[in-house]
């Protein structure tokens, strides 16, 4: 015998576009009603009742008041929070609701794809997602931490996890962010199964942080029988991490990035960012060396002024002088801005010819050892030039 | 009333609140002969020596026209949503116990929901113009006595000159004016820019009414609105809320994916050589609208470029290009923020124009076609190029028409629309209501690409080369319904009761609006 349940999920009020509000009510007797205030009604009413239905029948539910007001959301998001809601009603419940796999997001990644952007978005604001890649950022990450409120955080799960199986973010590195650890190895579980290819690991102060979530991941690998790679961007937010940069960067060869999130690193050192950034030189060039050093590439933090569009160009000019690749994004307006300034210059880019040149005719020669001028040029300058070349190009 | 299938294949009604319809034959095919319609003959014996045509209020003006039931009056809507005069003039209407008034104006807003009760008791049969907002909401719900008729702003001095509206009373909410008649909207506690809307009225009503809450000694100039023809002038508190004539979507818009839709437009600007010197172009005070004419300046600036005219709508980024020499001048329709009243004020080169000059079908020519380029929007297109802009995919009329369709007569036309709104596509396979032919479309710019007009082929040709994401409209269309989740349902109407039809720029009947059925 089942008892009355009720349960709320999604978030209520017309701001809330491309989102709902779903009160689920499980009852004993009375079969299904559905209460349907859409915006789209007379587009999509009807098949949005059907998912609801079909999802009924998915978790057995015979009996239940559904009443939703829904503000124009697409169906992976009334999915996940229908299923939220059915699963607030019964916390026992384990089964997942997967929408269809959109076969346009099955593309693979590579460790050393360039990761100049990388745009945040919030994982529980269903509205951002179906347009961010339009903006071509190198990667897009939907966000399961800061970004979401502590009473929100499994609704995301399951949104991210929609998100992930159907939206199209048009060839950019699909990451996710997990909560600090423990918390984030249960993220894992909603991510991993849905070709994920980067893990963003926040807060991370040990190797064994990396570790822990490599674990998880290969557990889950063989559970869902996933074939791909999975990459990690260990983020070092403390005066620990800091110190344990070079530990964190090596720990596993699945690391592709070491980031510094500098809110929280100012806030445990005590201090407060400033324009200048004196207080974060010695972090952020830790960070730095050891990336480079583990031979991944170091990125810096975000730019947290939309409307400052000359301060964000200085600000990656000054990254990028200090050894940086990659910088994090809040805003769509901010990706071109970054991809520009981490763009080679065109001195850089002929010296580059020159390097590759060179290096081209001494091998067709035979010879082991390359120099312009006086210079010796050795395999990690050669790399270097190629990677200007790269990077040229993509502008 | 019968429904007759136009030359797009739409269906029409003969037969409109009782006069004979001419139903759409194609683009330029309807030429009606004859002569234009005139108003009576009147002599300056009649009017006062001294100039002064000030009567002691908007009752006794009413009065002295001969206000009658069943009339025809219009009213212009340069003061946009800020307008009280509009309400005041209906207030005073219902107290004189007169019914069924056909409302003529240029346009209608949100703030004119006050007239709904008006509507409901008889002292308004029907609108002539457009039904926005609360207004259109109605319409659609069957309740307006009379059908609506929507008209472009030439349209409406069409409709005038042909004798298909004629106007017994014109009342021209004037920011500035004189005991004459002579009035001004460039000026005063309430200005607007222009009053081109109401320039038509002035010359063809029967009686025309001047109201004023800024009466200066004569003579006011410049005199947009001449006061010999004027009858009658009144003086009033106010005419309107000043926040709220001038405020109107005037911020650029803040959406990163509209921001990039503006981008895409204006790098097609330059992509497919519409951008050379001595160009022009109209653009709109939309949100979208504003984005492109800021990225286009910068481009313009980068290349050295100059344009010889732009077509407002004028904002601060207009005048700004004006006065930066980006321009030589503006040719402005409707003033937008009180940047583009100044320098309308201040700016010889900053001119006002008419739907006469810039519009009309009856004119010896019109300047919205010699436009290089015209940026607008609209609420659907279809696989077509067909463009809605007075329904929404649900079926409510909730906007008018304005100078959309006679600007679609500029070189090229350009659609600048997000491919879905929330759930709700724009891109769609057949618009719920037509109100421009495909054929005069020729480019719509989304977020998730451009395409071109098939037609077009010296823009094909041109953007070959370009980095601009050019498409098909129907690979558009196939990725927006796979986001959205499949092919909309089409809206439930009641297809034997049409609420309003849908005027082409030529006086005939381009297609229906029925009644949603609830």
């Amino acid at each position: 015998m089942i008892k009355t349940v009720k349960s709320v999920a999604g978030k209520q009020g017309k701001s809330n576009r491309s989102d709902c509000y779903i009160e689920f009510t499980l009852k004993n007797s009375g079969g299904l009603n559905i209460e349907l205030k859409s915006k789209v009604e007379s587009m999509y009413g009807d098949s949005i009742r059907k998912i609801f239905k079909e999802m009924c029948r998915f978790y057995k539910i015979k009996n239940a008041d559904i009443y939703v007001e829904d503000y124009g959301a697409l169906p992976p998001t009334l999915m996940a929070r229908f299923e939220f809601a059915v699963k607030r009603a019964n916390p026992e419940l384990q089964r997942e609701y997967w929408p269809e796999f959109n076969n346009d997001n099955l593309y693979k990644t590579k460790k050393d794809k360039f990761r100049r952007s990388r745009l945040y978005l919030p994982g529980n604001t269903p509205k951002l997602f179906p347009n961010a890649g339009l903006h071509k950022p190198d990667g897009i990450i939907l966000d399961l931490e800061d970004s979401v409120s502590p009473s929100e955080k499994d609704a995301a799960q399951l949104l991210v996890r929609n998100t992930l199986r159907t939206i199209d973010f048009y060839g950019a590195e699909r990451m996710v962010r997990i909560n600090q650890l423990p918390k984030g190895l249960d993220d894992l579980k909603f991510v991993v199964p849905h070709n994920v290819h980067v893990i963003l690991i926040p807060k991370c102060e040990s190797g064994n942080d990396v570790l822990q979530v490599e674990g998880k991941i290969n557990e889950l690998k063989k559970i869902y029988n996933v074939k791909n790679d999975i990459y990690f961007m260990p983020i070092i937010e403390s005066a620990l991490g800091i110190l344990n940069a070079f530990e964190i960067a090596s720990s596993s060869k699945n690391n592709c990035a070491l980031a510094i999130g500098l809110e929280d690193y100012t806030a445990d050192i005590g201090t407060q960012r400033t324009k200048e950034g004196k207080e974060s030189f010695f972090a952020r060039s830790t960070i730095v060396n050891a990336a480079k050093a583990a031979g991944i590439q170091p990125i810096d933090t975000v730019f947290s002024d939309v409307n400052d569009i000359n301060g964000l160009r200085e600000s990656v000019l000054e990254a990028k002088s200090l050894g940086f690749e990659g910088k994090g994004c809040i805003h769509p307006r901010q990706i071109k801005v970054v991809h520009e300034a981490f763009a080679p210059t065109k001195e850089e880019i002929e010296k580059a010819k020159i390097i590759i040149e060179a290096f081209n005719k001494a091998k067709k020669k035979g010879l082991g050892v390359v120099a312009i001028g006086s210079k010796m040029i050795d395999a990690p300058v050669v790399k270097r030039a190629e990677n200007i070349l790269k990077l040229g190009n993509r502008q | 009333m019968k429904l007759i299938e136009n030359a797009a294949g739409r269906l029409v009604p003969d037969f409109v609140n009782g006069k004979k319809q001419v139903p759409y034959k194609g683009v330029g095919k309807y030429k009606p002969k004859g002569k234009k319609h005139a108003p009576p003959i009147r002599s300056c014996a009649d009017y006062p020596e001294d100039g002064s045509k000030v009567v002691k209020n908007l009752k006794e003006a009413l009065k002295k026209a001969g206000l009658k039931d069943g009339m025809t009056i219009s009213t212009h809507h340069h003061l946009r949503n800020g307008d009280v005069l509009t309400n005041m003039l209906f207030d005073t209407i219902k107290s004189m116990g007169i019914k069924n008034i056909r409302w003529f104006p240029s346009a209608s807003f949100p703030v004119h929901e006050h007239l709904i009760k008006y509507l409901d008791d008889g002292t308004i049969h029907h609108i002539e113009g457009s039904m926005n907002g609360p207004l259109g909401r109605y319409t659609s719900e069957g309740k307006m006595k009379g059908l609506g008729i929507l008209r472009s702003h030439g349209g409406r001095w069409q409709a005038i000159q042909d004798g298909e509206v004629h106007i017994d009373i014109a009342v021209i909410a004037a920011p500035t004016a004189d005991p004459f008649g002579n009035a001004t909207g460039d000026r005063g506690p309430t200005a607007c820019g222009l009053l081109g809307f109401a320039l038509a009225d002035s010359i063809y009503a029967d009686n025309v009414i001047v109201a004023t809450d800024n009466l200066v000694p004569f003579p006011c100039t410049p005199w947009q609105i001449q006061g010999n023809n004027v009858d009658y002038v009144v003086e009033v508190d106010s005419l309107g809320d000043p926040s709220k004539i001038v405020s109107c979507t005037t911020q650029v818009t803040k959406s990163p994916d509209r921001l990039l839709i503006a981008e895409y437009i204006a790098q097609f600007f330059e992509d497919a050589g519409i951008m050379k010197e001595g160009f022009s172009f109209q653009a709109g005070a939309g949100g979208i609208n504003l984005a492109f004419a800021v990225y286009l300046r910068e481009q313009m600036k980068k290349k050295g470029v100059k344009a010889r005219f732009i077509r407002g709508g004028s904002t601060k980024y207009l005048v700004e290009m004006l006065e930066e020499g980006l321009t030589d001048y503006i040719l402005d329709g409707q003033t937008f923020d009180l940047e583009g009243v100044r320098s309308m004020r201040e700016n010889p080169n900053h001119l006002n124009t008419s739907p006469f000059t810039s519009y009309n079908y009856h004119g010896k020519g019109n300047f919205a076609s010699l436009v290089d380029a015209a940026v607008l929007g609209a609420t659907e297109v279809d696989i077509n190029f067909n463009a809605n802009v007075v329904t929404h995919s649900d079926g409510y009329l909730l906007h008018g028409i304005g100078g959309w369709q006679n600007a679609l007569f500029g070189k090229t036309t350009i659609l600048a629309i997000p491919s879905f709104r929330d759930r709700i596509p724009v891109v769609v396979d057949e618009v719920t209501t037509l109100v421009g032919p495909g054929e005069l479309i020729d480019v719509i710019v989304t977020e998730r690409g451009i395409a071109i007009n098939p037609r077009r082929k010296d823009l094909l040709k041109a953007t070959k080369v370009s980095s601009l994401p050019i498409r098909t409209i129907e690979d558009i269309y196939e990725e927006v319904n796979s986001i959205c989740g499949g092919k909309p349902a089409k809206p439930k109407l009641n297809k034997e009761k049409v609420i309003a039809v849908i005027k082409w720029v030529d006086g005939t009947v381009i297609d229906s609006v029925y009644q949603i059925k609830k």
